[in-house]
């Protein structure tokens, strides 16, 4: 993968779990451009293993002095977000990929209409600065239980066609009355829980909405699980830790397979599985469920595996 | 008349596929002639469909208009042509929300026309269903001066604009609603192949 060598130039706590991380290249020179909804995946080395969590950028796309990402703490995740809070200082130098998106506006549509809960907001940071610039109508509804869930208020610019629900102060989301009156060529972007997705789908699905108007994006953190091990076509065993995915445990066994999103969405690590003798737990938004009962093919970003063996065609 | 079976052809020449009602969502139904049948038979299907519909109906000729007006739609509209339907189209789009269905029956004319405006009104393609009923006959834009010519039926056949003797490409313009007709004796001045009924 592609990666800048960058410098930490602020770290800002912007709430209690959430932290903003601002990088610029270290001789000052100008960054990418990238496109509202990109992600860069940023390398930690924590204690000899070397993670890579996919991150939206959530600066100005078309700003290139710095990116900009806010990282929300999962204390019951693997680490990745833990060694970003409590290890990483300003003028600390952390590898970045180029920006990639997988989650663009469609610039065809007439008006953007952009849902999201928890810091499942981030991806719509940059592309409100994208709206703004280009005079594109929009609305952003952002939803939380309590306001003390709503991690990316703190991020949210105060603007008219921001729209902020809370459900426990009585303003619950109704996706009804949001996706109901929307004038032709509208097109919605989700980005949060599955089931904020789950829920726009349907609702749009019941009002009669076609599928190409609709768009999402779930980044999944490779969840932690049991140990585990996989055996490659040369005979070679690789052992899979609690607190690693598949894939870092591949890495670290320099053992090579393409990614891209790291969160079981773009479908660049499909792995063909030569033979499986147990269950593996697909952990992915790429595979059909057709696939994954077929059992002959893998996510290695996000998916585990229980059982004797698991033979892989690597 | 039947639905119109059409032979294999090159990617860009559209098929229509039969009207099947979506649930629930608001109707648009345009209709000239015989497509007013395609229309009943997707009431038929769902009865509950009407109440949301508006209909616009353009007879063209066909009796089908009582009938069609006894289906009980929210709205209903007789108009003389396309051109004269085409404000009341234009405003019933403009006040239409996301979840809105296109229904379009009748000659490709009236589905290509009817799709370009739908389209440049931000209707999403995958909202707009066409069937053909009645006439082949191609609404036809010459390449060389832009004229559109109605009620082709013969290939090849002269631009009713410019005169040049077009031949009748099976490429279909979704954004124009038009087939193209390019010059048939380019290369050859005057020798022009053997003038042929279009088929389906
Ligand atoms: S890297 Fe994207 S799905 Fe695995």
């Amino acid at each position: 993968m592609n990666a800048l060598e960058l410098r930490v130039a602020a770290v800002d706590p912007i709430s209690p779990l959430v932290t903003r991380f601002r990088f610029e290249h270290p001789e000052g020179a100008t960054l990418p451009p990238f496109s509202g909804g990109a992600h860069v995946v940023v390398e930690m080395p924590d204690d000899g293993i070397l993670r890579r969590n996919a991150y939206s950028l959530i600066s100005d796309p078309l700003d290139g002095r710095a990116y900009e990402i806010a990282v929300r703490r999962e204390d019951t995740g693997r680490g990745g977000s833990r060694f970003m809070h409590h290890r990483v200082k300003a003028g600390d130098m952390l590898r970045v990929t180029r920006p990639i998106n997988l989650f663009s506006l469609d610039l065809r549509a007439r008006k953007h209409v952009l849902i999201g809960g928890g810091i499942g907001i981030t991806p719509f940071l940059a592309q409100l600065a994208q709206l703004t610039r280009l005079q594109a109508p929009f609305e952003l509804h952002y939803a939380a239980r309590t306001r003390s869930e709503a991690a990316g208020l703190s991020l949210l610019p105060d603007m008219p066609q921001v729209h902020v629900h809370i459900s426990d102060e009585g303003n619950r989301m109704d996706l009804g009355a949001i996706l109901g009156h929307q004038p032709l060529g509208t097109h919605v972007y989700t980005c949060g829980p599955e089931g904020l997705i789950a829920a726009v789908d349907d609702t749009a699905a019941r009002l009669g909405w076609p599928r190409g108007a609709l768009h999402s994006e779930a980044f999944l953190a490779p969840p932690p699980g049991t140990p585990f091990a996989v055996t490659l076509a040369s005979g070679r065993r690789i052992e899979v830790g609690p607190h690693e995915s598949l894939l870092e445990a591949l890495e670290a066994a320099e053992v090579p397979v393409d990614w891209s999103c790291r969160g079981g969405a773009c479908g660049r690590c499909e792995t063909r599985v030569a033979a499986c003798h147990g269950r593996i737990e697909h952990n992915d938004h790429w595979l059909t469920d057709d696939e994954k009962a077929a059992q002959t093919k893998i996510m290695p970003c996000v998916s585990r595996f229980a059982g004797e063996t698991l033979t892989l065609d690597l | 008349m039947p639905r119109t079976a059409f032979t294999p052809s090159i990617t860009s020449r559209p098929t229509y596929a039969p009207l099947r009602p979506h649930p629930a969502a608001p109707a648009l139904m345009l209709a000239d002639a015989d497509g007013a049948e395609a229309l009943m038979e997707l009431a038929a299907a769902d009865p509950a469909l009407m109440a949301r519909a508006h209909v616009i109906y353009i007879p063209a000729g066909a009796a089908h208009g009582p009938g069609l007006r006894a289906l009980g739609s929210a709205m209903y509209h007789e108009a003389p042509s396309f051109a004269a339907a085409t404000e009341r189209f234009r405003k019933a789009l403009t006040d239409a929300r996301m979840g809105t269905q296109l229904y379009l029956a009748g000659t490709e004319g009236l589905i290509g026309q009817a799709t370009a405006e739908a389209l440049a009104a931000g209707l999403p393609a995958d909202a707009i269903q066409a069937e053909h009923r009645g006439t082949i006959a191609r609404r036809m834009q010459c390449v060389h001066c832009k004229g559109m010519t109605e009620d082709v039926t013969t290939d090849p056949f002269t631009c009713a604009h410019c005169g040049l003797v077009l031949f009748v490409r099976d490429h279909f313009s979704r954004r124009l609603g038009a087939f193209q007709g390019v010059c048939v004796d380019a290369e050859t001045p005057g020798i022009l192949p053997e003038t042929q009924e279009i088929r389906a």
